[in-house]
C-alpha cells in the first residue's frame, strides 16, 4: 500500500446549526479516484472547500503528505487544482486568456501548451468571450485550467455539471489518465459514476 | 509534476495587466467615476451662483466631496465579478500570497480611477476659478488621496463580499474612513490657493498611503478568505 497523500482525521464541520460532517476520516493515495457520493447538502462540496482550504473545519485535521493544511498555503496551492461550482473564468476574456492566466498565476506557460489543452477539451478554436459560451463549454474550458495546472490532486466538485455524454467522456478519460500517471483525484457526484480505474474509492456521506 | 514556479512580481504584474485589459474592455465602467465627478463638480456652479468669489472660495471643498463620491462608486465592482465567478478562490488556491495578488489588483484599480481624476482635476479645478498655483498642488493631493481611498475602499469592498446590501455597507464602513483624506486633501488644496505652504496636509496624505500600503494587503486577504465561509 502507497503512502497516504491525503489524510482526514476526525473532521467536523458546521453550517449555521447544522452539523454537516460528523467525524469524517478517511485516507487516500496517489493513483486514488476517490467520489464522494451523496444527496443534496449532504456536504460533498464543504468537504472539498475543506480540503482546498477555502473552509476551516471546526474540529478534526487535514493532511496533504504529512503536513496539516494551514502549515504551508504555498506548497497546498502548487499540489492542489480546483474545479469548484463556479467555473473561475471571467466573462470578458476569451478562454486561452483565462487559461493561459490561470495557468501564468502558477507557473511559467506558453500557448501552445495552452491551446493543446483546450484542443483536449475540444475548444481549440474558440475566441469569442466566455460569456459568449454554453455552460458545457465553459465547463470544458475549466476543465482545461484544472489540466493546466499540473498539480498532482485534483478536487473536482461534480465536474460532469452541464456537460453533454462526450463531455463526461471526455471528463472521465482526464480524470482516469491523471490517476493513471499518479495523481490523487477527489470529486464529488449525485449520481453512482462508473470509472474503469481499479483505484476508485467511494466515500458516502449522509 | 513539478512547475516551474512564477516570480512574485511577475505574478502581480500579470494580475495589473489584466485588471488594465478587462477595464479596457468595459470602457463604459472605466469612464463612470471621471463623468461622475465632471458632472458633479459641472453642476454645483450652475446650481449655487456663477459668481468667481463664491466657485473660488468652495472650489476645493467640491472638488474633495465629488473625487471621494466618485472613487466609491468604482468601489462597488472592485472584487464582484472575480468573486461571483470563482476567480478570487482560484487565486487564494495559487501559491502566491493572496494578499499581494489583491494590492496587484487594487494598484490597477488605482490607476485606472484615481489617476484619471486626479488628471482631470487642474481643468475642474480651473473651471471653479481656483489659481494656476494650486492646481499642482490640487493634483499631487488628489493622486495621494484617491491611492488612499482606493485601499481603504478595497478592504470595505472585500468586507461587504457576498452581502446583499453591499453598497450601502460599503458606503457606511468607507466614508467615515475617508474623512481624514477629504480634511487633509481639501485643506492642502485651501492653503496652495491662498499661497500657502501646503504640505503637511500633502505628507498626512502620504504618511496615510504608506500605512495603507503596509496594513490594507493583510486586511484585504483575511477579508477574502472569510467571504469564502
Amino acid at each position: 500500500m502507497a503512502a497516504s497523500l491525503l489524510e482526514v482525521r476526525d473532521l467536523h464541520l458546521w453550517r449555521g446549526s447544522l452539523h454537516v460532517l460528523r467525524g469524517l476520516s478517511f485516507e487516500a493515495c496517489a493513483g486514488d479516484v476517490l467520489v464522494l457520493e451523496g444527496a443534496n447538502g449532504s456536504g460533498k462540496t464543504s468537504l472539498l472547500r475543506v480540503l482546498a482550504g477555502l473552509l476551516w473545519p471546526e474540529a478534526g485535521e487535514v493532511r496533504w503528505e504529512g503536513q496539516a493544511l494551514d502549515d504551508d498555503r504555498a506548497a497546498l496551492g502548487r499540489r492542489v487544482s480546483f474545479l469548484g461550482h463556479e467555473q473561475g473564468l471571467h466573462a470578458d476574456l476569451t478562454p486561452a486568456e483565462n487559461a493561459m492566466f490561470a495557468t501564468q498565476l502558477r507557473r511559467r506557460c506558453a500557448a501552445d501548451e495552452v491551446r493543446e489543452a483546450l484542443a483536449q477539451v475540444g475548444m481549440a478554436d474558440t475566441d469569442r468571450p466566455t460569456r459568449a459560451l454554453s455552460a458545457g463549454q465553459r465547463r470544458r474550458v475549466a476543465m482545461a485550467r484544472v489540466l493546466l495546472a499540473k498539480a498532482p490532486v485534483w478536487l473536482l466538485d461534480e465536474p460532469w455539471t452541464h456537460l453533454d455524454a462526450s463531455g463526461v467522456r471526455l471528463c472521465q478519460d482526464l480524470i482516469e489518465a491523471h490517476a493513471a500517471h499518479g495523481g490523487l483525484v477527489v470529486l464529488s457526484a449525485h449520481y453512482g459514476v462508473d470509472f474503469k480505474s481499479t483505484r476508485l474509492r467511494r466515500l458516502g456521506l449522509s | 509534476m513539478s512547475t516551474a514556479v512564477t516570480s512574485l512580481p511577475a505574478v502581480m504584474a500579470l494580475v495589473f495587466a489584466r485588471e488594465c485589459r478587462l477595464a479596457f474592455r468595459r470602457w463604459s465602467q472605466l469612464a463612470q467615476p471621471v463623468v461622475f465627478f465632471l458632472m458633479v463638480t459641472t453642476l454645483f456652479p450652475l446650481a449655487l451662483s456663477p459668481e468667481p468669489a463664491l466657485l473660488r472660495s468652495i472650489g476645493p471643498g467640491v472638488v474633495w466631496v465629488a473625487a471621494v463620491l466618485a472613487s466609491l462608486l468604482a468601489l462597488e465592482s472592485l472584487f464582484k465579478t472575480d468573486w461571483d465567478d470563482g476567480t478570487l478562490e482560484q487565486w487564494a488556491l495559487s501559491d502566491q500570497p493572496l494578499a499581494m495578488l489583491l494590492l496587484a489588483k487594487v494598484a490597477a484599480h488605482w490607476c485606472l480611477s484615481g489617476v484619471p481624476l486626479a488628471l482631470c482635476a487642474p481643468v475642474v479645478g480651473y473651471a471653479l476659478g481656483l489659481p494656476m498655483s494650486a492646481l499642482g498642488t490640487l493634483m499631487g493631493a488628489l493622486a495621494l488621496g484617491s491611492a488612499v481611498l482606493s485601499l481603504l475602499g478595497a478592504v470595505g469592498a472585500a468586507l461587504t463580499l457576498g452581502s446583499r446590501r453591499g453598497s450601502v455597507l460599503l458606503a457606511l464602513m468607507v466614508l467615515p474612513l475617508a474623512m481624514p483624506v477629504l480634511i487633509f486633501g481639501a485643506r492642502a488644496t485651501d492653503l496652495a490657493m491662498n499661497g500657502d505652504a501646503p504640505d503637511a496636509g500633502l505628507w498626512l496624505l502620504a504618511a496615510g498611503l504608506i500605512a495603507a500600503i503596509s496594513l490594507v494587503p493583510l486586511a484585504l486577504g483575511a477579508a477574502v478568505r472569510v467571504s469564502f465561509e
